[in-house]
């Protein structure tokens, strides 16, 4: 299986066949298989260069007419070189327009700390009215193309460089705003992963059990809304819960984690991520390792947080 | 020719009229922008009486002309036109700023009727209409889009990165027109950042463009009228007065976002009924 990126670059390119409704706005960058659409699709799409204030700015003046949009790009130029036209024209009118933003976390790698989004998260998820899902593999990043199709609003796609160990089966059907129960090895410790992390996860918690740890672990795909009540639900059933991004600690997965169980089930967490830092130029695995984000290390967390209880 | 004479007496009757309801606006709301508002007044006359084609009736007619106000803090002149056209009615004018008012203090696109596009940070404009005009193209659709900004942002890079792609797709249902007042927040356009030679600027970007008096009703229609069939995008940079109509704001830059007090109101409100004739509905301050 192919990157996220491309499963789901090449799904929206079939589905587009049938749904005739939606439009492609292009920056100048090759993220996730859409380059071409215009020549699929002519008339489809519109190339706007490296210039993505304005890429926005049309996005969203399509949209107002009626269009659903899809703006694929790398997260880091989307999010913030973007920020206030997603913000003003797209957020606040609560228009038609989906972001693919590619190119996320620490899997980057090698182009280094200017090309790797490690706030996009935190940064949208303040926005009001914008909804973030995040597949795990390719397979949920295919179903998300379904989904994006059906969808109304803003909608932020966070979209992955490098292909992942598969965690879903073919019949994965994506249920927007769930939070999927991926294993359930019992409740001494519950993993909540989402994107590229969450294979780590499924892997700590089968080592975990191996040492006599029973672990259960969640793909949060619908980063906002969050879904309350399975987050509630397992917190209460486990001693102790591990947050796991691709992502700075602060403001992504393990700070909406956070937010939610300060208020409904007070658990200990321990945020795995990208410890408020930059990337920097280096293979994914050595980034990874200096943030704690290993299968090893992950598994080695949560021994220790057993263990301190 | 005599047609014409009244076409334009009209007009100029009803963008005095538009300039008393911005007055009464913003002195009711106790906030706003008179300046840039009244500088804008005969060029939105134009569009929304004479040259869009829309329909109260029908506010999200597909095939309407678009409007985006890129500077969107003198939506007063905007609401005064959309209201006059009927797609709300004159009490909402009292409840300008205030608390659940359909009229926002920039314009909200889910509040107010008739309005096409939310705005309210300069620079963006000018890309909002390059989407809906290639919207048009895409569904094979005749309307046009009309989009007017400031001079004094000019100064954003957005705008820039506009011009460049709209040229690119040969745009030529998009119209943008410059409100070139000579004026900004603090003081004049070319001792706060000067634009220079804007008609040379938009030329060299691939642009044809129209030079006008912005307060010479037929010019503004003369120059609205060369726009339709254009096979690349047009700027209209209308050379304007800020505060035109009251004379103790004319040319000011105070009175960006000042607002008059009673007195000041009611004289210019007066000054523009001696002018152009009584407020057609009889506005007291």
């Amino acid at each position: 299986m192919k990157a996220s990126r491309f499963e789901f670059g090449e799904e929206l390119i079939r589905l587009a066949a049938e749904h005739q409704d939606f439009l492609v706005c292009n920056p100048d960058t090759q993220s996730c298989g859409l380059e071409n659409f215009d020549k699929i699709y002519p008339g489809r799409a519109y190339n706007f260069g490296i210039a993505e204030q304005n890429l926005l700015g049309a996005a969203a003046g399509m949209a107002s007419c009626g269009n659903k949009v899809f703006v694929p790009t790398f997260a880091v130029f989307l999010t913030m070189r973007a920020c206030e036209q997603i913000r003003h024209f797209i957020c606040y009118p609560k228009l038609d327009v989906v972001l693919l933003g590619t190119h996320t976390g620490l899997q980057v790698g090698k182009d280094g700390g200017t090309h790797i989004a490690c706030e996009d998260v935190g940064i949208l998820r303040t926005m009001a009215n914008m909804t973030i899902v995040q597949p795990a593999d390719g397979i949920a990043a295919r179903a998300m193309a379904n989904f994006a199709l059906e969808f109304q609003g803003p909608l932020y796609i966070r979209l992955h460089r490098e292909a992942v160990p598969t965690v879903n089966k073919e019949n994965y059907q994506f249920r927007f705003h769930r939070a999927e129960i991926l294993c359930d090895y019992g409740s001494d410790i519950a993993l909540v992963a989402s994107g590229v992390t969450v294979c780590r996860a499924l892997e700590a918690a089968e080592r975990l059990r191996a040492q006599g740890i029973g672990a259960k672990v969640l793909d949060i795909q619908t980063i906002k809304p969050i879904d309350r009540d399975t987050l509630t639900q397992v917190a209460a059933q486990t001693k102790a819960m591990v947050t796991i991004e691709d992502h700075n600690i602060y403001g992504g997965l393990g700070s909406a984690v956070a937010e939610v169980l300060a208020e409904t089930k007070p658990v200990k967490i321990k945020m795995l991520g990208i410890q408020d830092a930059y990337g920097e130029s280096a293979g994914p695995e050595d980034l990874y390792r200096h943030h704690g984000l290993t299968v090893e290390q992950i598994t080695s967390t949560c021994l220790e947080l057993m263990g301190s209880r | 020719m005599r047609q014409a004479t009244e076409i334009i007496s009209r007009l100029e009757k009803r963008s005095a009229q538009m300039r008393r309801d911005c007055i009464y606006m913003i002195y009711k709301a106790g906030a706003g922008h008179p300046g840039g508002s009244l500088s804008a007044a005969d060029i939105v006359t134009a569009l929304y009486f004479h040259e869009m084609d829309i329909d109260p009736k029908n506010p999200l007619w597909p095939d309407r002309d678009r409007f985006v106000l890129s500077k969107g803090h003198c939506c007063p002149v905007l609401y005064a036109a959309l209201c006059a056209r009927g797609f709300f009615g004159r009490e909402n004018l009292d409840t300008l700023r205030q608390y659940h008012s359909l009229l926002q203090g920039h314009p909200d696109m889910r509040k107010t009727p008739g309005l096409d596009m939310t705005s309210g940070s300069l620079g963006n404009g000018l890309s909002i209409g390059l989407g809906m005009a290639l919207s048009a193209r895409t569904h094979h659709q005749n309307y046009r889009v009309f989009v007017l900004m400031g001079d004094g942002e000019q100064q954003e890079g957005c705008i820039w990165e506009a011009a460049m792609a709209a040229a690119h797709h040969r745009v030529g249902n998009l119209v943008g027109i410059i409100d070139r007042n000579h004026l900004q927040l603090t003081g004049k356009t070319e001792e706060v950042l000067a634009l220079g030679d804007l008609g040379a600027k938009w030329r060299a970007f691939g642009w044809r463009v129209i030079e006008i008096d912005g307060h010479n009703m037929e010019e503004i229609l003369d120059a609205l009228g060369r726009t339709r069939a254009s096979e690349k995008p047009v700027m209209i940079i209308a050379d304007t007065v800020k505060g035109k109509g009251v004379s103790f704001m004319e040319g000011q830059v105070g009175w960006h976002s000042m607002v008059p007090n009673a007195q000041q109101a009611r004289q210019a409100m007066k000054e523009l009924s001696a002018k152009w004739g009584e407020d057609d509905e009889g506005q007291q301050i």
